[in-house]
C-alpha cells in the first residue's frame, strides 16, 4: 500500500525529492517503524537523519504527525491511522521551527 | 618542498554551508562557488592528497545529525556517503562537565583527514571523542577503539565546545604514527597504526584543572606540523603556545611576546619549517581578538619571537574569532596563508603573511578553511 510521507525541506533536498511528499510502498503493516524502514531503503541517504542509526530513537527536534495528531511519543510499532494507511492523509515528519 | 602550481582551491566550511574559492597562482582574483549544502553546518572539508578532486565533507545539523559527502570533481558535485559512526562495543562513560559519568554519544564529525596515498582511505575525528577510519571512500566507518578505550578514557571531559577530536596528523614517513588531539583530554600518539595509544602531554601546564600537569585533561585547541619534520609539533593550547621536537613526548612553551597566548589556530609555513602562525584571541569570557585589532602573529624562529602581521587586516573595531580548523597554507613558491573568521570573512596572503586581503567578506561564520595547491 502506498503511504504518503511529508518530509522537511532539508531532507527533500538531501534525497533530491521534488514536491513536498513521497509515496512509499510499505509492504508490512504500516507503522512509524515500517514506514521509516521503507523510507530509508528507498532513500539510503536519509538513514540517521530522522532516527538514530544504532538506537532507532527519533531525533529530538523532529516530530511525527498523523491526522492532526502528534504521534511522536506513540510506540513506533503502533499501527498508523486508517486515513494514513488508505492514503487520504500524509504522515508528516516535521522539524522544529527554531534556531538561527 | 616548493611547488609550482596552477592555482589554489580553498575549501571553506561555515555555519550555513560550504563554499569553494578558486584562484590562479597569482591569487589575486577569486571565484566563489556555493553555498553547497545551504543551511547545514559544515565543520570540515578536505581533499585527498592522492587525488585532489576527491573531497570529503562533514555536514551536520541539530535536527538531522550527521551527513557525510564526497565529491569526485573538486566540489562541483557531491554524493552522500556512509554516516554511521557506531562506537566499538559498549561505549561506557566519560566525565561530564561536573565530573559525573556521562555516556559516550556521537554528535558530529569535526575533522576529516584523508590518507596521504590512497583516496579511499580517510580518518574522521568525532565528538564525543573517537577516531574512525574508512577504507572504502567513506561508505563504511570503523572505530579505531584503542584510543577511546585507553585507560584514561573514562576520565576525559569535554571542553566548552564539546568533547571533540579535532586534530589528526599522520606522519608522512611512517603512516602507523598518528598524533591526535582532543578538547579537553589532550594529545595522544600511536606508533602502531592505532592499536595502542599514549598521552603525550608532558610539559603542558593547565592552571584551570586540579592537577595542572596531569597526564590528561588539557584543553588542546590545535596542533600543526611541517611534513618534512613530523617530529616537530606546534600546539595552540587553551592558554600557551607549545612546541615539541620529539613527536610530543615533551613540550615546552614558545608563547614568548604574544599579546595573549590564548587562541585556536596554529599553522606552519609550507617551505619554512620554523615559520609558524597564530592568531591570539582574548580569553576567557570574550573570545575575540584583543584591542579590536585583527593580527596574525608570525614567528620565524619556531616560537618565542613573534611579529604582528597587520597590513590589510582591520586594526580598529574588529571583534571576530578564528576557530581551530580555520587556517591553512598553500604550497605555491610564495607560500599563501588563509584564515576565516566568525564574521564571515576569509583573508588571504600570497606572500607568507606580509600583506592580506579579504577575498570574501560576508559568508556565514567560518568553521574551517583548507587549501589545495592545484597543479
Amino acid at each position: 500500500m502506498l503511504i504518503r510521507v511529508e518530509l522537511p525541506a532539508h531532507l527533500r533536498t538531501l534525497a533530491r525529492i521534488s514536491g513536498h511528499e513521497v509515496a512509499l510502498d510499505v509492504t508490512a503493516t504500516p507503522t512509524i517503524a515500517t514506514v521509516l524502514d521503507t523510507l530509508e531503503a528507498v532513500y539510503p541517504m536519509l538513514r540517521g537523519t530522522v532516527r538514530e542509526q544504532v538506537t532507532g530513537e527519533r531525533r529530538a527536534f523532529l516530530r511525527f504527525f498523523a491526522c492532526q495528531q502528534d504521534i511522536s511519543l506513540d510506540s513506533p510499532d503502533a499501527p498508523l491511522p486508517a486515513a494514513i494507511v488508505n492514503g487520504t492523509e500524509p504522515l508528516i515528519i516535521l522539524g522544529a521551527v527554531a534556531g538561527g | 618542498m616548493t611547488a609550482n602550481g596552477s592555482g589554489v582551491r580553498l575549501l571553506v566550511g561555515t555555519r550555513k554551508g560550504a563554499f569553494i574559492l578558486t584562484a590562479d597562482a597569482s591569487r589575486k582574483k577569486w571565484e566563489i562557488a556555493g553555498p553547497h549544502f545551504p543551511g547545514w553546518e559544515i565543520y570540515h572539508i578536505k581533499g585527498s592528497p592522492a587525488d585532489p578532486n576527491r573531497l570529503y565533507a562533514s555536514q551536520s545539523s541539530s535536527w538531522f545529525s550527521q551527513i557525510m559527502q564526497r565529491s569526485e570533481d573538486g566540489g562541483k558535485t557531491w554524493m552522500p556517503i556512509g554516516n554511521k559512526f557506531a562506537y566499538d562495543g559498549v561505549p561506557g562513560t566519560h566525565q561530564w562537565y561536573d565530573g559525573t559519568p556521562h555516556p559516550w554519544e556521537f554528535k558530529r564529525v569535526w575533522h576529516i583527514e584523508p590518507s596521504l596515498t590512497n583516496p579511499d582511505h580517510v580518518y574522521a575525528g568525532i565528538e564525543d571523542a573517537a577516531l574512525f577510519h574508512s577504507t572504502d571512500g567513506g561508505q563504511n566507518w570503523d572505530e579505531i577503539s584503542g584510543l577511546r578505550t585507553h585507560t584514561t578514557g573514562s576520565a576525559w571531559q569535554p571542553g566548552a565546545g564539546g568533547m571533540c577530536l579535532h586534530t589528526i596528523i599522520v606522519d608522512p614517513t611512517d603512516p602507523k604514527r598518528i598524533v591526535i588531539a582532543i578538547s579537553a583530554a589532550g594529545a595522544f600518539r600511536t606508533d602502531d597504526g592505532g592499536a595502542t595509544w599514549k598521552p603525550i602531554n608532558r610539559g603542558l601546564y593547565s592552571k584551570y584543572i586540579p592537577n595542572p600537569t596531569a597526564e590528561v585533561g588539557h584543553c588542546v585547541h590545535h596542533i600543526a606540523a611541517h611534513p618534512s619534520r613530523p617530529g616537530t609539533l606546534f600546539m595552540q593550547k587553551h592558554w600557551d603556545v607549545m612546541r615539541s621536537d620529539d613527536a610530543g613526548d615533551n613540550w615546552h612553551e614558545v608563547s614568548g611576546n604574544l599579546p595573549t597566548d590564548f587562541g585556536f589556530v596554529i599553522d606552519v609555513h609550507a617551505h619554512e619549517p620554523e615559520t609558524i602562525y597564530v592568531i591570539p584571541i582574548k580569553s576567557d569570557s570574550e573570545h575575540f581578538v584583543p584591542d579590536g585589532k585583527l593580527r596574525v602573529f608570525r614567528s620565524r624562529t619556531g616560537g618565542n619571537d613573534w611579529e604582528p602581521l597587520t597590513k590589510g587586516l582591520p586594526q580598529s573595531d574588529c571583534y571576530v574569532n578564528v576557530l581551530r580548523d580555520a587556517m591553512a597554507v598553500d604550497r605555491l613558491d610564495s607560500c599563501g596563508v588563509y584564515f576565516g573568521t566568525s564574521g564571515g570573512q576569509v583573508y588571504a596572503s600570497a606572500d607568507a603573511g606580509d600583506h592580506w586581503t579579504a577575498i570574501v567578506r560576508d559568508l556565514p561564520p567560518v568553521l574551517s578553511v583548507e587549501a589545495q595547491t592545484l597543479t
